[in-house]
């Protein structure tokens, strides 16, 4: 370069600069407004297998783009307590009636499409099918959030961990935090364990 | 234009229908009233030492400069006018001590009023009321030692006229504040804690409040209604949500429900009476009988409720209702089954 020493120093730490400020961009988007191909009522197919009868099919175009997007796993893992996916493959992906998630290794595949369709699709022995109900770019959510279980997303897209203070007060509808937490219930806890967290005082009704 | 009918949406909110003086100062229950009284007393006390303050500085400055010509220049003023010393002294300590007075009368005043905040009378006939706020609407459930009695409803809060309410908040996930500045002034709903803070309506009235901690991208559109109605229509409004969600009397009604139980519906709302149960939601068994959606941002009309069941992201982008595909026929049929969930 001909440029003279801190000419050239001041030009790399912008272009640094640049480069860095860029990376984060993909990370934080919140595509609020997003329908996901395959809403519509044409069937969605995806070519779970490289062997197929016939002549080959063209894939259809798949945008899945939220592997990247921490937004989209948070998401994914709002809805996975909320649609009820804990209730067999527990909180945490760590299974119970379900196969567990936190491993990497699943029958029907790991693949995003792989696990597109099964949610979609429904599997046997107990696995329901959402679609028709879940739009799809709610299941692209939930395959983000299954993939980052299994370990497939990069570590600077982790959602944020569990506040446990979220359950600490019995909520009349919901019933006690140890089982919204899916705990074991204190009466069923083995002498050793941690014991409970004590509930809260009443709060007086002074300001905050 | 989608700019044109969003202000005019929310204009038709801004009507006497609703609530149209959200204000501190337009107190319509004791709370309010009190905390409007404290203001007032340290509005007109602090105008009045202002007004005194202002007087004496400019008091002084005209002096001095009158004064400049009269009196022979000194370097020592103490020495040579020892009456203005002291003059200027009594001042001072006449002021001092006027301050410390008021600052007492203000201490005991601020402190006999928070006490009477926070005290409730009658606590056995109080209405007990959960406000749970979440991103962005209020989940709100009226509470009764009966659980078969229990009403839940969302961003609409019905009380009866001249009953304490006893509000226990909290949140489902970050900290809310909750507002009606007719009725009281704002108490956090932090998450796994639970508040709690009382008010009595003393007026019948539709009054608006809002959330009034930032709470996200739809904060300044997190609003929600307090209707405060004679003891009776209240009763009879209570009656009525406690009855399961209205069967459907037509055909078209029929297939709305159809539409509502096979889509993405019931993944989130509930509607009692039917397998319904989601709680990620509103509840809407009773979605007719309420005057806004969208926690208070739209009127409760067919069109406002099938632009927001389309695509709510639209109207509040970011909220956490998805867009939802439905053909003509299906919406029209939806729209009809929830006009029916009186």
């Amino acid at each position: 370069m001909s440029l003279p020493c801190p000419e050239r120093a001041r030009r790399c730490a912008g272009v640094l600069t640049a480069a860095l400020l860029l990376t984060a961009c993909d990370r934080e988007q919140r595509r609020v407004r997003e329908i996901a191909p395959g809403a519509t009522a044409a069937p969605f197919v995806v070519q779970n297998d490289a062997l197929q009868a016939g002549p080959m099919l063209i894939d259809p175009a798949i945008r899945y783009d939220y592997e990247r997007n921490a937004w989209a796993i948070a998401e994914g893992k709002t809805y996975f307590e909320a649609f009820n996916c804990v209730g067999c493959h527990a909180p945490g992906g760590g299974g119970a009636m379900g196969p567990p998630l936190i491993d990497s290794l699943w029958i029907y595949g790991s693949d995003p499409e792989n696990i597109f369709q099964t949610i979609v699709q429904g599997r046997p022995r107990g696995m329901p099918a959402f679609g028709g109900r879940l739009p799809n770019a709610e299941v692209w959510k939930l395959v983000a959030f299954v993939r980052y279980l299994g370990g497939f997303t990069p570590q600077d897209t982790r959602p944020g961990r569990d506040d446990h203070m979220r359950g600490t007060t019995v909520d009349p509808q919901e019933g006690p935090p140890s089982a919204r937490r899916g705990e074991i219930p204190p009466e069923q806890r083995a002498p050793g364990d941690d014991p409970p967290r004590s509930p809260p005082a009443r709060d007086s009704t002074r300001k905050p | 234009m989608i700019a044109v009918a969003r202000i005019a949406a929310v204009a038709a909110l801004q009507t006497t229908e609703i609530g149209d003086r959200m204000s501190a100062m337009d107190p319509a229950g004791v709370q309010a009233q009190r905390i409007r009284d404290l203001s007032t007393f340290l509005f007109i006390v602090g105008a009045l030492v202002t007004a005194i303050v202002a007087g004496a500085a400019l008091a002084a400055v005209l002096r001095r400069s009158s004064d400049a010509h009269a009196a022979a220049p000194t370097t020592d003023l103490a020495a040579a006018q020892p009456e203005r010393e002291r003059h200027a002294a009594a001042w001072v300590a006449g002021g001092l001590g006027a301050t410390i007075v008021i600052l007492l009368v203000f201490l005991v005043f601020d402190f006999g009023v928070g006490r009477a905040m926070v005290t409730m009378p009658g606590a056995d006939s109080a209405l007990t009321v959960h406000v749970r706020g979440q991103q962005w609407w209020w989940d709100v459930q009226y509470d009764d030692p009966d659980p078969s009695r229990r009403v839940r409803t969302a961003n609409e809060i019905h009380v009866p006229v001249g009953r304490p309410v006893l509000l226990r908040l909290t949140s489902r996930d970050v900290i809310h504040s909750f507002w009606a500045p007719n009725l009281h002034g704002k108490k956090d709903l932090i998450p796994g804690h639970e508040a709690f803070t009382w008010f009595r309506a003393d007026t019948a009235g539709v009054y608006r409040g809002r959330c009034a901690e930032y709470c996200g991208l739809q904060h300044a559109r997190m609003g929600f209604i307090v209707i405060a109605q004679p003891p009776e229509e209240f009763a009879a409004w209570y009656e009525a949500q406690l009855r399961p969600a209205a069967v459907p009397a037509d055909s078209l009604q029929h297939a709305g429900e159809r539409v509502f139980m096979s889509r993405g519906c019931v993944l989130c709302h509930s509607v009692r009476g039917t397998p319904a149960g989601a709680r990620l939601g509103p509840d809407l068994t009773h979605l007719a009988s309420r005057r806004t959606i969208a926690a208070g941002m739209l009127p409760n009309t067919r069109g406002h409720l099938g632009g927001w069941i389309l695509d709510p992201q639209q109207v509040k982008p970011g909220v956490r209702m998805p867009p939802n595909q439905l053909a003509a026929d299906e919406l029209h049929a939806l729209l009809a089954y929830l006009e029916g969930l009186r």
